[in-house]
This record gives structure tokens, C-alpha cells and sequence, in this order.
């Protein structure tokens, strides 16, 4: 694996609650800064959401720290002091950051208990997967993460045939069985019902306890209902930071986004 | 369960494959015997003929099948597959020109007769080896296996997917094409390689020779379908179509999706090789024309009548095709490419799965009970 770790003398070693850091990144597109000079801590076994007007680089931030856009400028360092700007997007992956995308991603044509066995951590080789037997413990595993996101009667169900709030959490559950250091959600409760939207803020704050979490959402009462530190996004930087209520109340989020509605 | 053989395992859930290998195997008893064994008076007798037609319907049944591998499972519609087979072809028809030996109308001890008649002085460097069976039989798979690679490796890496990859592949068999019909790239020019006399020493006309190759194709045709079950139904298989239906997915969960396909991308080479090395000898010739676009797109034609992403269907839409050619293009010469691309046209419009989505569909709708797709097989 290619992985770079930043040992230069001058390299700022993480605190040691942090979990990632983003140091000064700088993103454009035919000259639009997507982010600007974005600095951004995340702490382990934080919930941590993060709000902003469309436009204001949430998708983009995601995207750069798993690799799939890489930054004119400025550093992402994770956990063990690895700089995410020059790792490839598998090495991220197998580093424990795990992705959900805004449109639920899963696979289809699978089932959703195939889904889960695609996403069992490690053996990631070509061969590994050619003469791949599950094991007794895997299945413990698949079991274990089909509670969790309540799955279980759907698990010989083809994943297309899911509602769209089960393959939400279908795909988080992928992401659990990949057993990450860091999820990252983007939109979990797009498209959803009051009450899968409820389910899901559960399941997220029951995932925090093990895991560090970054939310991007759009809906303010789901955000509310997590309860835990906001960021605020704006034109590609930090705008503000801190509890839900701290936020509303700051002068300039209400100008750039809470005002408008 | 655990210790069934592994063949067992494989055609557990696979219906169609059973019947499928079955019909090869009946092939390959009751064919030879209806040549060697019934008199030819009899109403029974197959003629040579009819065993080498049957024979090179079996080399590209193999062919469809890895064709369906890349296509079917990995999402990659291949123009170019003819590339592969054609390679392997003129792998096999290297070595036996190098059987005629000084039998060639010059009678030159080493030089091939294309080779005297352009003034060669001496063979040229990747001539030499073919003299030995081993060693051409090595080059079936290595050849086109390299070229996969080599391309593979290119166009995954940096990512190049769906219509820009089909242009490429395209682009690469025409190019082989074109560089195979210069006479001074070694391979005989637009004739190709031809008046073959032997294989390990066993003359090529006779009865017994023709039924050996023969059954090699149909031993061929089934242990590319098993390799290729065997792949499609292992964890790599299931990641395979992931690949095919949500390729960012498979990354964000950390495989290289370039090496899976790489991987699929070179079997299915090197299987597509091993047809064109068992058609050479049959049909008797290899000339640059097994390059040509048509021929690749033909193929893609074949597998999508049989049905795609079950293998047998493609095995079954290429003998279909073939046999439908053989026949109209004896009947009535002008009309048959009209046909074929009305045929493909109809079968994309109402059977979108080919020959074996609509025979299951019809299984379906009569209310018999369908096996369980491979796919939902395992659980548990």
C-alpha cells in the first residue's frame, strides 16, 4: 500500500483525541474555490454534523478526503499521521474511512446479505476473493450488522427491491461490516419518512460510540435531533462551529443560510 | 455439503449449465461415432464435413462464452474480442506451417512458402519455437493474454469506461488488422497462414485426426465453461458485477477495481485464444479477415441473441447464428447480412435477454418453478 506518512520535522502531529484534521485545504474548478483554506478538526467517537447552503462545498469536502478529488492546496491528515491528499481512494477505503453517498449506492442486483459479504473488512486481493469462503465468524458478523440497520427478513431480498429508506441503511450497514475508524454520511435522510429519519438519528449516535462520524445534512430538525457539535459550512470554509443552539443564534449563519428560510 | 466435489458445487444451482454440458458431452460421443462407427450407407453417418462445421461451432460457442465473461458479467462491451482469437489462431497456425517442413511447394527445410516467395533469407526472430507443439501451446494463452494486459492495464487504470473503451478495443483489432495484412510484418500478408499438413504428426484430412479435434473442442468449450462458473460464482464473481452496476461503490469499499478487471479482462483473453487456436486447424486457414471489426461485432451479435450473463447463453446464441449463416449464406448469399442485423434489431427490441431471458420468462409465466439465480443462491 502506498501510504505516505507525513514525518517531516515540521509535520503537526494530531492531538491525540483528534481523529482527523484538515489543514489549509484549497479546492477549484475553472477558477470557483469549491473550498477555501478549509482547516477542520474531527474528534474519535465524535458525532459531528455539517450544514451549509448548497454550494457551500460539503459533497466536495467528502470527496476530497476519500481521495476522489485531490486539493490544489493544503493537507488531510488521518489518524495515524497519514496524509489522505496523496493516498490513493482503495488505500483511504482500507485505512477505516467508510463512505456513504448521497444517492444510496448499494448493489442492486445483489442481495442484501451478498451486499454485507461484498463489505466484510479486509481480504481485498484479486485471488483472496477468487477462492473467498465465508467463514463462521463473518457470518456472526453479517448477522450482527443485519440487526443493527434491521434487516434481517430482507436478507435473500435483491437490494433493488429495498425501499429507498432500507437502502440507506443497507448501506450503512456496508459501511459497518468494512469496520471503518471514520464514517462519513452524506444526506442519510434524504428522501426519507419522519420515521425512518428517527431510526436513522438512533442509528447514527449508536454508531458514534464506536466510531467517528461526519453527517452532512440538509434537514435542520434531523440535526437537531443528533444533538452533538455542528459545523457550518459557507463558500468553501468553516463559518461557525459549536452546539445546534450556539449556531442558530450566530449573527452570520442566520444571514447566509438560516435567514433564508 | 462442504466435501462435494467441486464440480458438483458448481452446477448446483445452475440448471441451464447441466443441460448445457450435457448436450456437449453427447456431442462428443454421438458425433465421432456417427463418423467412424455408422456406415456411410446408413441414413445415420455424419460426414467429415459435418464434424468440422460442428467442431468450429464449438470453438466459437467457446468464444461467446468469454466474450459473455467481459460483457455479460464485467459490463464491458468488447468490439475487439476478435483480437484475442485471432492472435491465438495464428499462435497455432505458426506451428503448423512449421510442421510442413520441406514438404511447402519450395521445398525450403525451414522457411514457410510465403516466406521463400517474398525472399526471406532466414526465419524471422518470433518464428522460432513454433516447431515445438509445447511451445506454441504456451504462446495460445500467453499471446493474447499479454495483449489483454498490456491494453487492460492501460485503459482500467486510467479509468477509460463504456462507449470510449468499446471504440478502443474497436481500434485495436483493426489495427492488428491492418498490421497483419502487410506482407512484411511476417505473417504471410493478406493470405495469411494455409496449406497446413499435420498436428503432432497426425494428417490433418483424415477421418480419425478431425475427430480428435473435435472432441478437443468440445473438452475446450466445457472446461472454459467451468472456469469461467467457477469465477462467476466465487466472491470475485459477485464483485465483478458489482463493478458492472455501481464501480464507485467497489472503491469506496477499497478494492482495486482495476485488477478485478484486469484479471476477468485477461481469462477471458486467453480462453478466447485457446477457440481461435482449435478453429485454425479445423477450418484449415488463418488470415488477417478473423481481425476484421465485422468479425468482433458479429460475436457481440451472437452472445446478445444467446442471452447474456449466463455463458451457456452466449455458447448457445453463437451455434444458433452460426448455423442460421451457414445455411443462408449458402441459400441466399445477399440477403444474409440484412438478416443478422434484423435479427439482432429484433432481439434487442423483444427479447432484451436473449434466447434464454425469454425461454425462463416463459418458464415463468407457466407457472413452473425457477431455480434460484446464482446470485441469491448462497445465503445463510
Amino acid at each position: 500500500m502506498a501510504i505516505t506518512n507525513v514525518n517531516e520535522p515540521s509535520a503537526l502531529h494530531l492531538p491525540d483525541e483528534s481523529i482527523l484534521y484538515l489543514d489549509g485545504v484549497t479546492v477549484s474548478f475553472d477558477g470557483f474555490k469549491a473550498i477555501n483554506n478549509l482547516s477542520l478538526y474531527v474528534n474519535k467517537n465524535e458525532l459531528r454534523s455539517i450544514i451549509g447552503p448548497n454550494g457551500a462545498g460539503k459533497t466536495t469536502m467528502m470527496d476530497i478526503i476519500t481521495g476522489k478529488t485531490r486539493p490544489d492546496e493544503g493537507r488531510v491528515i488521518f489518524d495515524d499521521m497519514t496524509d489522505l491528499t496523496v493516498t490513493s481512494e482503495a488505500d483511504i477505503a482500507n485505512l477505516g474511512i467508510g463512505r456513504k453517498f448521497q444517492k444510496p449506492t448499494v448493489f442492486e442486483n445483489h442481495t442484501v446479505f451478498e451486499n454485507l459479504k461484498l463489505a466484510l473488512e479486509g481480504r481485498r486481493k484479486v485471488f483472496e476473493n477468487l477462492f473467498f469462503k465465508l467463514t463462521e465468524e463473518d457470518k456472526d458478523r453479517i448477522h450482527e450488522v443485519l440487526e443493527i440497520i434491521a434487516l434481517q427478513e430482507y436478507l435473500s431480498r435483491e437490494a433493488g427491491e429495498l425501499s429507498h429508506g432500507q437502502k440507506q441503511w443497507l448501506e450503512i450497514g456496508m459501511l459497518l461490516m468494512q469496520n471503518p475508524k471514520l464514517l462519513l454520511v452524506d444526506e442519510p435522510v434524504a428522501g426519507m419518512t419522519k420515521q425512518e429519519s428517527e431510526h436513522t438519528a438512533e442509528l447514527l449516535t449508536k454508531l458514534a460510540e464506536k466510531h467517528s462520524v461526519v453527517v452532512v445534512e440538509h434537514d435542520m430538525e434531523f440535526v437537531r435531533s443528533l444533538a452533538n457539535r455542528v459545523t457550518v459550512l459557507h463558500q468553501g470554509s468553516v463559518l461557525a462551529e459549536g452546539s445546534m443552539d450556539s449556531v442558530q443564534n450566530n449573527q452570520k449563519v442566520i444571514e447566509v443560510y438560516l435567514g433564508e428560510q | 455439503m462442504k466435501h462435494k466435489p467441486i464440480i458438483f458445487r458448481l452446477l448446483e444451482t445452475d440448471k441451464g449449465g447441466r443441460y448445457f454440458l450435457a448436450v456437449i458431452l453427447a456431442l462428443m460421443v454421438i458425433v465421432p461415432f456417427c463418423n467412424l462407427v455408422v456406415p456411410e450407407t446408413s441414413a445415420f453417418h455424419m460426414s467429415t464435413y459435418v464434424v468440422t462445421l460442428v467442431g468450429k461451432y464449438l470453438t466459437y460457442a467457446l468464444l461467446a462464452i468469454s466474450l459473455d465473461l467481459v460483457w455479460g458479467y464485467l459490463g464491458i462491451l468488447s468490439l475487439g474480442h476478435g483480437a484475442f482469437f485471432g492472435l491465438g489462431g495464428y499462435a497455432m497456425g505458426m506451428y503448423l506451417m512449421r510442421q510442413i517442413g520441406d514438404r511447402g511447394v519450395y521445398g525450403h527445410p525451414v522457411l514457410p512458402d510465403f516466406m521463400v516467395f517474398l525472399n526471406y533469407k532466414e526465419l524471422p526472430w518470433f518464428w522460432h519455437g513454433f516447431d515445438m507443439f509445447w511451445f506454441a501451446f504456451i504462446m495460445i494463452f500467453f499471446v493474447p493474454g499479454l495483449l489483454a494486459f498490456v491494453f487492460g492495464w492501460l485503459a482500467f487504470r486510467s479509468r477509460v469506461t463504456g462507449v470510449y473503451l468499446s471504440i478502443i478495443t474497436q481500434a485495436l483489432t483493426y489495427a492488428l488488422m491492418l498490421a497483419f495484412f502487410r506482407n512484411n510484418f511476417g505473417f504471410g500478408g493478406n493470405n495469411g497462414l494455409t496449406d497446413f499438413k499435420d498436428i503432432l504428426g497426425f494428417d490433418l484430412q483424415s477421418d480419425a485426426t478431425r475427430v480428435a479435434l473435435f472432441i478437443c473442442s468440445g473438452l475446450a468449450v466445457i472446461l472454459g465453461y467451468l472456469i469461467c462458473k467457477f469465477i462467476v460464482q466465487s466472491r470475485l464473481g459477485s464483485l465483478v458485477t458489482a463493478i458492472r452496476d455501481s464501480e464507485g461503490r467497489v472503491r469506496a469499499l477499497g478494492y482495486r477495481d482495476e485488477y478485478i478487471k484486469l484479471f476477468v479482462f485477461v481469462v477471458a483473453a486467453m480462453l478466447a485464444g485457446l477457440a481461435g487456436a482449435l478453429y485454425v486447424p479445423q477450418v484449415g486457414i488463418i488470415n488477417p479477415g478473423e481481425f476484421s471489426p465485422i468479425n468482433s461485432i458479429e460475436m457481440v451479435i451472437w452472445v446478445a441473441i444467446g442471452g447474456r450473463g449466463t455463458l451457456y447463453g452466449a455458447a448457445l446464441g453463437a451455434v444458433v447464428v452460426n448455423f442460421a449463416k451457414t445455411y443462408f449464406t449458402a441459400a441466399a448469399p445477399e440477403v444474409w447480412l440484412f438478416m443478422l442485423g434484423g435479427l439482432f434489431v429484433f432481439v434487442t427490441l423483444f427479447l432484451p435477454k436473449g434466447i434464454v431471458g425469454a425461454v425462463k420468462n416463459f418458464a415463468s409465466k407457466s407457472g413452473k418453478k425457477i431455480e434460484p439465480d446464482a446470485n441469491k443462491a448462497n445465503v445463510g
